[in-house]
């Protein structure tokens, strides 16, 4: 039961750090305003002819 | 090198490929003297004959190029080698009708056994791996690496890296579906849902798998565009956690290195949890991820509308391979699988649903300014209407994946009802749209043979897979209850078999509706047919297709 | 990021470096995942019941199996009763991981066009399964189960000592003596009056042997999927299971 407890117990709260780091990053890389530029040519990139 | 562009010299690539498929050509043989079975003897002949053909192609490749490298550009513009994507677009098409057939035939052997005919080779348990896999991996396969070879070319403004080696991936992996393919009708097979070939079927697609790898990402170094765009995340997601799950969940020791049986180096619980945490990752990452990919090229290039928001496509990317990587335990609900790792998948399953909705938004939303096209253009109502499809099985998934609705639809066919929704809806639509964009752009056709038939497979296939879904929610859920039902005395109502017997109208109902799914394959066929001949129907308010390419002359290039 | 050269080989910007942030980025998110969900199942002891009188199959049995794999059996039977009234009243006691614990591969299945079969073992005679795998119908007369018929041909056991030497390289624990009288032991089991049955029952306890096929003179695949089916659930006696006891608790 011991090794259960502690591995359920730092599986918790490691998982909600790790969660939460991760979605952190990817929305400020996301949303960060010097990207943007970035991604409105990104989001036209299937349309442009060549 | 310009004055020694005369002299024609082998590259490593040439040389080291005929060496390794003039050795493989005699291991395989070598191997099949040694056979222990008929069926490895097979294989190993089998695997003998597409070594030595593939040595004949590498040499009259050869043979038949000019002594100068391949440009890389031609006129200020990429040179995009288009061939392994014609491959593979015919091949999804050949092997999806043959796919969807076997369908429709174990679907009336569960309505009339009798259709098995006793022998080992169109029983039901051996038929159904050739469906799953021939609708899967060699539909959707081939539709995934044709696809993903012409959208990476594309949105990186670069030609395939690699001469042969795409042409290895195509090959090599239709290959690998033969050997599967062949198998299952011999009894080949380990038995694990959606990886029953066996060990040196495994061996061979594995490296098929890294090569694949390799080509795409040589492809991305050599982008003049800076940024990687979306849809590329997505195809290299989808390779590399393929590569991943594969070689985890089939380890295996085999019996004989001469034979085909082997024996997976998991048992029982372990093993259960290894192969669905493969199990719905091949959903997410094969059926998802990839065909997600599709979804942010094709759908803005065909409604000439950028992408909705990019930002989000981001969010999408992440949240959808962080969260679906976790949902594999809900396939074992109340099984001997410990109950914190049921708890895990089910949670995680759930959650799943934000950033599958966050992406079919995402999609949907990419038509705004053009929802008018959805009345002109047939084949960008078909992709729209796949993405309906998804956002359904992907809210139907997380409800089914809570332990309380589980334990009512696991073992139904309302499971198989919810996998159709998902693979016919969403996967054979979305590629099924592709298709029908990308024939005209390959074949440098200025539109579709005929979109009226377009608008005839439309309908035909929408009314199957109506059919197909609702006769399997209510045979599901019909089951569920049957079994759990309790008569006045509190003794079990229904003895099994009497589950049995309900079932039987709702399974005609169901290959009826797959038989009005392969119809509407089949009018595709020849639409697609008819436009690589390069003929036109007679048709009134043709919408011309959107070419990417450098605007093709009509006809009279013919 | 423009490269002319040709081979892929020659390349200078060999690792390009967004696309690498990119693919090891994917590798590290799914792999976290999947190692937090399975690597605890190979340490946590709880995963795996304590139990009494679980052993490896005996060879006539494992030929039994793979006939069962072979078939793609395990396509419309599971193999695992979940812990639900309804499934305990009609098929038994719910099953434990420890009873698929030398199952390599598991075959606890997906889908019940049929009824599970976890605990089938001893529920019909072997006449029964004989009619019912060559013609269904001819037991249970609306069954939609496929003909059998073909499996009354010889069974090929040259090699179930390499089958049971397999299953001992990844940990399913074959003696020496069983690997060495693999084929003995097939044939007894197969002719319930031969010397070799009291071997064989020392070698697997529980085993039984009889003519599963009604066909003394010829051992067939029949034989072999009969005494498996007739095995299934067989092996954990459930008055001694105690399900409360602290180890077994998960």
């Amino acid at each position: 039961m011991t090794t259960y407890h502690v591995l359920s117990q730092f599986a918790q709260t490691g998982g909600l750090i790790y969660f939460m780091l991760l979605f952190a990053a990817v929305a400020i890389y996301a949303l960060r305003p010097r990207n943007s530029a970035k991604f409105e040519r990104a989001a036209r990139l299937p349309l442009a002819e060549d | 090198m310009a004055a020694r562009a005369h002299v024609k010299y082998m590259t490593e690539g040439e040389g080291g490929l005929s060496a390794a498929l003039l050795a493989g050509v005699l291991v395989c043989l070598f191997a099949a003297a040694r056979a222990e079975d008929a069926a490895f003897a097979f294989h190993a002949y089998l695997s003998a004959a597409a070594s030595l053909g593939g040595l004949m192609l590498v040499l009259s490749h050869f043979a038949g190029r000019d002594a100068s490298p391949v440009p890389q550009e031609v006129n200020g513009k990429p040179n995009y080698n288009l061939g392994p994507v014609k491959f593979a677009v015919i091949a999804s098409v050949v092997w999806g009708i043959a796919g969807f057939l076997v369908g429709v035939i174990i679907a009336f052997q569960l309505w009339a056994p009798e259709l098995n005919f006793g022998l080992p080779f169109t029983n039901f348990g051996r038929l159904r791996p050739l469906h799953t896999s021939a609708v899967i991996f060699a539909f959707g396969g081939n539709v995934l690496i044709g696809t993903s070879f012409y959208v990476v070319q594309r949105t990186c403004r670069a030609r395939l890296a690699g001469e042969l080696a795409p042409w290895f991936v195509v090959l090599g992996y239709n290959f690998f579906i033969v050997l599967a393919g062949t198998g299952y009708l011999l009894g080949v097979t380990q038995s694990k849902e959606y990886a029953e070939p066996e060990w040196y079927a495994d061996l061979w697609l594995t490296i098929v798998w890294v090569v694949y790898l390799l080509v795409f990402l040589g492809t991305i170094w050599k982008r003049k565009e800076p940024h990687i765009f979306v849809a590329n995340w997505f195809y290299l997601a989808f390779i590399v956690t393929i590569a991943m799950l594969h070689i985890v969940n089939n380890l295996a020791m085999p019996v004989s290195v001469f034979g085909s049986k082997s024996y997976p180096i998991f048992s029982g619980v372990q093993d259960a949890l290894i192969q669905w945490w493969y199990g719905h990752n091949a959903v997410g990452f094969f059926l998802t991820a990839g065909f997600l990919a599709i979804m942010y090229y094709f759908i803005p290039k065909r409604a000439e509308r950028p992408v909705y928001s990019y930002r989000l496509s981001i969010i999408h990317f992440w949240a959808l391979i962080f969260m679906y990587i976790w949902a594999g335990p809900h396939h074992l609900h109340y099984t001997a699988l410990p109950d914190w790792a049921q708890t895990l998948g089910m949670t995680f399953s759930i959650m799943l649903w934000m950033p599958s909705w966050g992406g079919m938004i995402n999609g949907l939303m990419t038509l705004s300014g053009a929802w008018d096209k959805l009345r002109t253009d047939p084949v960008l109502r078909m992709m729209v209407v796949s993405l309906a499809f998804y956002g359904m099985s992907t809210f139907e998934g997380p409800m089914m994946s809570i332990k309380a609705v589980n334990s009512l639809s696991h073992y139904t066919d309302w499971t198989i009802g919810h996998v159709h929704s998902g693979a016919l809806g969403w996967v054979a639509y979305v590629s099924f749209g592709a298709l029908y964009c990308l024939v005209p752009w390959l074949w440098n056709r200025p539109r579709l043979y005929s979109l009226k038939l377009v608008e005839w497979h439309f309908w035909v296939s929408t009314l199957g897979i109506v059919l197909y879904i609702t006769s399997m929610w209510v045979a599901g859920i019909m089951q569920g209850l049957m079994w759990r039902a309790y008569n006045a005395l509190g003794f079990l109502e229904y003895s099994f078999i009497e589950t049995v017997e309900a079932m039987q109208p709702y399974y005609l109902v169901r290959a009826l509706g797959g038989v009005l799914f392969l119809t509407g394959a089949l009018i595709m066929a020849f639409n697609l047919y008819m436009t690589v001949r390069g003929s036109e129907a007679e048709e009134e308010e043709q919408v011309p297709v959107l070419a990417p390419a450098p605007a093709p002359l009509p006809i009279a290039a013919e | 990021m423009a490269a002319t050269q040709t081979g892929l080989w020659k390349k200078h910007e060999f690792f390009e470096k967004n696309s690498i942030v990119l693919l090891i980025g994917t590798l590290i998110v799914v792999a976290i995942g999947g190692l937090i969900e399975i690597v605890p199942l190979f340490y946590l002891k709880s995963t795996v019941e304590k139990v009494e009188g679980m052993r490896p199959y005996t060879p006539l049995e494992l030929a039994g199996r793979n006939i069962y794999i072979r078939e793609g059996c395990y396509l419309c039977h599971s193999q695992m009763i979940r812990s639900m009234r309804d499934e305990v009243e009609r098929y038994g006691h719910f099953s434990l991981a420890a009873e698929s614990m030398y199952d390599h591969p598991f075959q606890w299945g997906s889908k019940r066009t049929g009824p599970d079969l976890a605990r089938v073992g001893g529920k019909y005679s072997d006449e029964w399964h004989r009619d019912h795998l060559k013609d269904p119908k001819s037991v249970v007369p609306t069954s939609i189960m496929p003909s059998y018929a073909f499996l009354d041909r010889e069974l090929d056991f040259r090699g179930i000592a390499a089958d049971l030497k397999a299953n001992r390289a990844i940990g399913v624990p074959y003696t020496d003596d069983m690997v060495e009288s693999a084929r003995a032991d097939l044939l007894a089991q197969a002719s319930p009056d031969s010397p070799g049955v009291e071997e064989l029952q020392k070698r697997y306890p529980k085993a039984v042997a009889r003519d599963f096929d009604g066909d003394p003179k010829r051992v067939t695949e029949l034989d072999a999927l009969i005494a498996y089916l007739q095995m299934l659930g067989t092996l954990v006696d459930f008055k001694l299971y105690d399900g409360k006891a602290q180890d077994n608790l998960r």
